[in-house]
């Protein structure tokens, strides 16, 4: 048995230790928000967070999860109040939507170590997030928009 | 005009309702009839036709025949509903039809989504769903008020009488406009009273995209639903001899291992569990007739076929009198590759058989295909079959395939298992599963008189039919032409008085397909190039010439003017850098690109800016244009720079994102601005008219900033790289 | 280059070194008689010689990948720079969500194209890059003995490391479809050991 927690709530989950974080997400918890896209960390639709730093969950066993704090798109918040969240709506980013999940979970990490990124801070930052419908130069635009809303946040 | 006229695609939706035959069920000229789900709606709902539900608190549910696959009909269609209706919009929800002849194509007849069809074929159809809707419900208020209908006006969901100053909401009008008769005559709005269309407008689906509650069938869950993959022949046309599942049973989780058509499936309590019983099979493969092929040998294959003649598709004068009596002949050859379309949410179904019944959730493209073929699947008739359709995580074609095999290979094995299912290609069986943008050989003569006029243009193109074999062809191969394999040469707006277009369509047992933008995916690339060779080898300004032979396009001559006058065409550059141009037509759009490059030495490639003018007639919310836009020239670069499926010894060389790759955040141009042209005239698809212009527009620059000529895709570092 | 603001002097070094060295192998090479040192033995040919051996390692896909002259590692028996535009980032284990740890598990996951995985996966930081890339032998050796720029490591330390640390030790367990650099791992080990033990001479 192995414990894990997602988005705060614990569960004890009876799986092969090697099995992908990913499918324990979405086969044993019901969280599919976290997409299957590759399989092998290249296209980062899968993407949760790991005690805060990203992980792509389709390569990562689920063992190095026990005892830690998962945070999948459905943590992110579910009312769409992170700005992330806020400016992904007010730009309305997402085409057909399914990189989406993964690439907020990556710009989460993006902005919370870095709360002003430049172009080439989002590049760097978002490259591992493939988005087939090029939805690019709206993920850059929000991501700018998250952090202005962020810094107005803060100001107030 | 020509002897062979390739068929216009409209023409095609215009006839293939009756060409499709037995596929097809019966046409519903009465469009407006309720559908099943509809007429079973609770008595307190408002529901006039199949298209819109009132509820008592006032939500708005227009339902949709068409899928959403990020080309964002979940909400302009709701749009041109509302506009009509006047409702308010913040009420307005969207939902996903079940299958039902009255969400058939209003020109196709089926029920599908493609073809960049969407708005301007349901356009006068919702525009009418909405007023009767509205026409009921201002007749009810009317009523309830004794006053004359015609002194009612409506606004917001509400329904107003401005002399008494009276108001009713059309919750509250709901239950009482349901027990009213629809009017025989509704009139539409004048165009220029619109208060929704045409004003960018959020759209419906992006909450649900940015919480992970967006439902893909992927994510479709059912009790004691099992999970399958198929191990499918390694080679294209090739079947199992025998397969030993002794292993793969042992493994815990694997419930069940059975044979389909397609291949073997193994069944598990899960989708990795799945994988590692598939990858325990022992199978012994008859690889069919394409082992041992490669694509090297089609090449030479192709390039041999291109020396004769094929089938004529278009022939205008004398192109060989006009070639022996040129100054100047040009002779080139083009070549682009298979293509996958590598949707993000790999190919999937569930289906769930019983005995008398059968559930399908699918992001299908083709729902009554898919339909008809899961109830062959099951056994059972079409009306037995309930077809669910769900987001699509990407579809460009793909999930829209005459054979269905994406949804009866989910129904066999259900069957078979007698259970739920959920049916996951891997990521390697999608990329390597076929149905792929056919490649292309094309070789070209153009002929220059003394004065540089284009005199002469011979075009023998190479490619596999992608109608041929399907219930399409009757209708789109005519004289031996596939329509789509030609389209965007063979009817080509330069006035250019010799002019002969021919095809081969050899046949393969590689799968092909649609993709995004067709035809137009690989003629507008070679069409557009070999202009500007032409132009060049004329010494003449590649934008100048073709305003020249545009003179009787004047929606390419509009778009192709904004494009240039917006990219600054003409004006200075910073050294390295070149400008490139390209206009083309499809589906009935107009759409003009500028691309600005730079390439170093190495061959590294930058493009700076892409500036894109498109005339798509009236629009319904304009930022979704913007957005199709960005992100066609985006899939149209990621074909152009990177994609590539190959073949050796039989097999599909690519498997995953490391060898077909996407292009990423940071490989994008630096600048895509989308300029819309204001336009009243006939209205266009946008999905797909975005793709066709960027290889050219970005190969045409190159030329002009390194004199490098880009005849084969995608392009190649060596390609490019100073000698 | 523009690291290496003495490269004026190295130059220097260089040529006087290539020359000593031309003349060494003239001297040695008829009839080949030159007897091997004793192991502890101060021996400046073959330090060398130990070396160059040695240096096919460092400059193998599987060493080199990790040790770029820029802020990219690099991928491939090719060393194209690594997909996803992934950067060295502050402290050479990534950037953002782009850190090492989102793909590179604690081992190698099975199957081709996989990312492979150690104990720690992470290239030197940006203080302390310790480029492979691009180096002669001449320079990779001199870094190597510079504790300024080899990670603060004394020559013993050096040849700890090459011999039991568990992310070098994977340049030999890399995963399917990984080519292996030249040496075994002893062979390596027992080559720098050598270099060390005969007085750490550099080639050129």
């Amino acid at each position: 048995m192995l414990t894990l927690v997602v988005n705060g709530k614990r569960s004890s989950i009876d799986v092969d230790p090697d099995m992908p974080l990913l499918w324990v997400l979405r086969e044993h918890l019901g969280l599919t928000g976290t997409k299957y896209g590759c399989g092998m960390a290249q296209c980062g639709a899968c993407t949760v967070h790991l005690d805060g730093e990203a992980v792509r969950s389709c390569v990562t066993p689920v063992s190095r999860a026990a005892g830690k704090n998962v945070t999948t798109i459905e943590g992110l918040s579910a009312d769409l109040s992170h700005p992330l969240q806020r400016a992904w709506t007010e730009i309305d980013v997402p085409q057909c939507g399914y990189c989406q999940s993964g690439q907020l979970m990556a710009a989460a990490v993006l902005l919370r170590e870095n709360p002003h990124p430049s172009d080439a801070d989002i590049d760097d930052g978002m490259a591992g997030n493939i988005c087939r419908c090029g939805t690019y130069p709206r993920i850059r635009r929000a991501i700018h928009r998250a952090a202005a809303l962020m810094a107005e946040g803060k100001s107030r | 005009m020509s002897a062979t006229p390739a068929v216009s695609r409209r023409e095609f939706l215009k006839t293939s309702g009756a060409g499709a035959g037995s596929l097809v069920l019966a046409l519903h000229f009465s469009t407006l009839a309720p559908s099943e789900a509809a007429l079973a709606a609770p008595a307190s709902e408002f529901v006039p036709n199949a298209f819109v539900k009132i509820a008592a608190d006032g939500a708005i549910t227009v339902i949709i025949g068409k899928s959403e696959m990020g080309q964002g009909i979940y909400t302009s269609l709701p749009m041109i509903l509302a506009e009509e209706l006047d409702a308010d919009w913040t009420r307005v929800r969207c939902e996903f039809a079940p299958v039902d002849p009255a969400y058939n194509h209003t020109v196709f007849g089926i029920q599908m989504t493609g073809g960049s069809t969407s708005v301007w074929s349901s356009f006068e159809q919702l525009r009418k769903a909405g007023a009767v809707a509205r026409a009921m419900l201002v007749q009810a208020a009317a009523d309830g008020w004794g006053v004359s209908a015609a002194a009612c006006r409506t606004e917001k969901s509400f329904v107003i009488h401005d002399a008494t100053g009276r108001r009713a909401a059309y919750g509250e009008l709901a239950a009482k406009a349901a027990a009213g008769k629809p009017p025989a005559q509704v009139s539409l709005k004048d165009p220029r009273d619109f208060r929704l269309i045409g004003k960018s407008v959020h759209r419906l689906d992006t909450p649900a995209k940015c919480n992970g509650t967006a439902t893909y069938s992927i994510d479709v869950n059912r009790p004691g639903m099992l999970v399958a993959v198929v191990a499918r022949p390694p080679v294209f046309g090739g079947k199992a001899k025998s397969f030993d599942a002794t292993a793969a049973k042992s493994i815990r989780g694997v419930k069940d291992v059975v044979e389909i058509p397609r291949g073997i499936a193994v069944l598990a309590d899960g989708y990795w569990t799945a994988c590692r019983g598939r990858d325990a099979l022992k199978i012994d493969w008859d690889e069919g007739p394409l082992a041992g092929y490669s694509t090297e040998k089609q090449r030479a294959e192709f390039a041999a076929m291109a020396k004769t003649a094929g089938a004529v598709a278009r022939k205008e004068g004398d192109v060989t009198a006009a070639l022996s009596s040129a100054s100047k002949i040009l002779e080139a050859e083009y070549e682009l590759p298979y293509l996958a379309h590598a949707t993000m949410e790999p190919m999937n179904c569930v289906a769930e058989v019983r005995a008398e019944s059968c559930e399908v959730w699918t992001g299908s493209q083709l729902q009554t295909l898919d339909r008809i073929s899961a109830a062959q699947a099951a056994g059972l008739k079409p009306e037995q079959v309930q077809l669910h359709t769900t987001f699509l995580g990407g579809g460009f074609g793909r999930r829209a395939v005459p054979d269905c095999h994406m949804v009866v290979e989910a129904v066999q094995v259900s069957k078979a298992a007698r259970a739920p299912v959920k049916l996951i290609w891997t990521r390697e069986d999608d990329m390597r599963g076929g149905y792929y943008r056919p490649s292309f050989f094309h070789s070209l003569a153009g002929g220059l008189d003394e004065a540089g006029n284009v005199i002469a243009w011979k075009q023998t193109v190479v490619g596999q039919s992608i109608m041929a074999g399907t219930p399409f062809e009757p209708m789109m191969v005519r004289n031996g032409v596939d329509g789509t394999s030609v389209e965007g040469a063979a009817d080509t707006p330069y006035l250019i008085p010799n002019l002969y277009v021919d095809l081969h369509s050899p046949k393969l047992p590689v799968p092909v397909l649609w993709w995004r933008s067709v035809g137009h995916s690989q003629t507008a690339f070679v069409v557009e190039s070999f202009f500007d060779e032409l132009a060049h080898a004329a010494g003449k300004d590649p934008y100048e010439l073709r305003r020249t032979l545009l003179a009787k396009a004047p929606r390419h001559l509009r778009v192709l003017e904004l494009a240039a006058e917006k990219a600054g065409w003409g004006s200075p550059l910073p050294a390295g850098r070149g400008r490139g141009i390209a206009v083309h037509e499809s589906f009935e759009s107009f759409v003009a690109y500028v691309a600005e490059v730079s390439v170093t030495p190495q061959g590294e490639l930058t493009i700076h800016r892409m500036v894109c003018a498109v005339d798509c007639g009236p629009v319904v919310n304009p930022d979704t244009i913007e957005a199709q836009i960005e992100g066609a020239v985006i899939f149209g670069l990621t074909a152009a720079l990177r994609g590539e499926i190959t073949l050796a010894n039989g097999r599909v060389v690519q498997s995953n994102f490391h060898d077909y790759p996407m292009l990423r955040i940071y490989e994008c141009p630096q600048q895509i601005e989308v300029h819309i042209v204001p336009s009243t005239e006939k209205q266009g698809g946008v999905g797909e008219p975005g793709v066709p212009c960027a290889a050219p527009a970005v190969a045409n620059a190159i030329f002009a900033a390194t004199g490098k000529r880009i005849r084969r895709l995608p392009i190649r570092a060596q390609d490019l790289r100073s000698a | 280059m523009k690291k290496y603001p003495a490269r004026k002097t190295l130059g220097v070094a260089c040529l006087f070194a290539a020359l000593v060295f031309v003349s060494f192998a003239g001297a040695a090479s008829p009839g080949g008689t030159a007897s091997p040192a004793a192991p502890s033995a101060h021996d400046d040919v073959g330090a060398r010689r130990a070396f160059t051996a040695a240096y096919g390692v460092f400059l193998h896909p599987r060493c080199m990948n990790c040790h770029p002259s820029g802020d990219r590692p690099l991928q491939g028996d090719d060393s194209h720079p690594h997909a996803q535009n992934v950067q060295r980032g502050p402290l050479g284990d990534g950037k953002y969500g782009m850190k090492c740890g989102a793909c590179h598990q604690k081992e190698n996951i099975p199957g081709p194209h996989r990312p492979p995985g150690a104990i720690v996966w992470r290239l030197p930081p940006p203080k302390m890059p310790m480029i492979f890339q691009g180096k002669s032998p001449h320079e990779l050796c001199e870094q190597l003995k510079d504790p300024a720029r080899n990670g603060g490591r004394t020559l013993q330390q050096i040849i700890e490391h090459v011999s039991t640390d568990k992310l070098v030790g994977w340049g030999w367990d890399p995963g399917e479809g990984r080519t292996l650099p030249p040496l075994s791992r002893e062979e390596f080990a027992r080559g720098i050991k050598q270099w060390v033990e005969k007085g750490a001479a550099c080639p050129e």
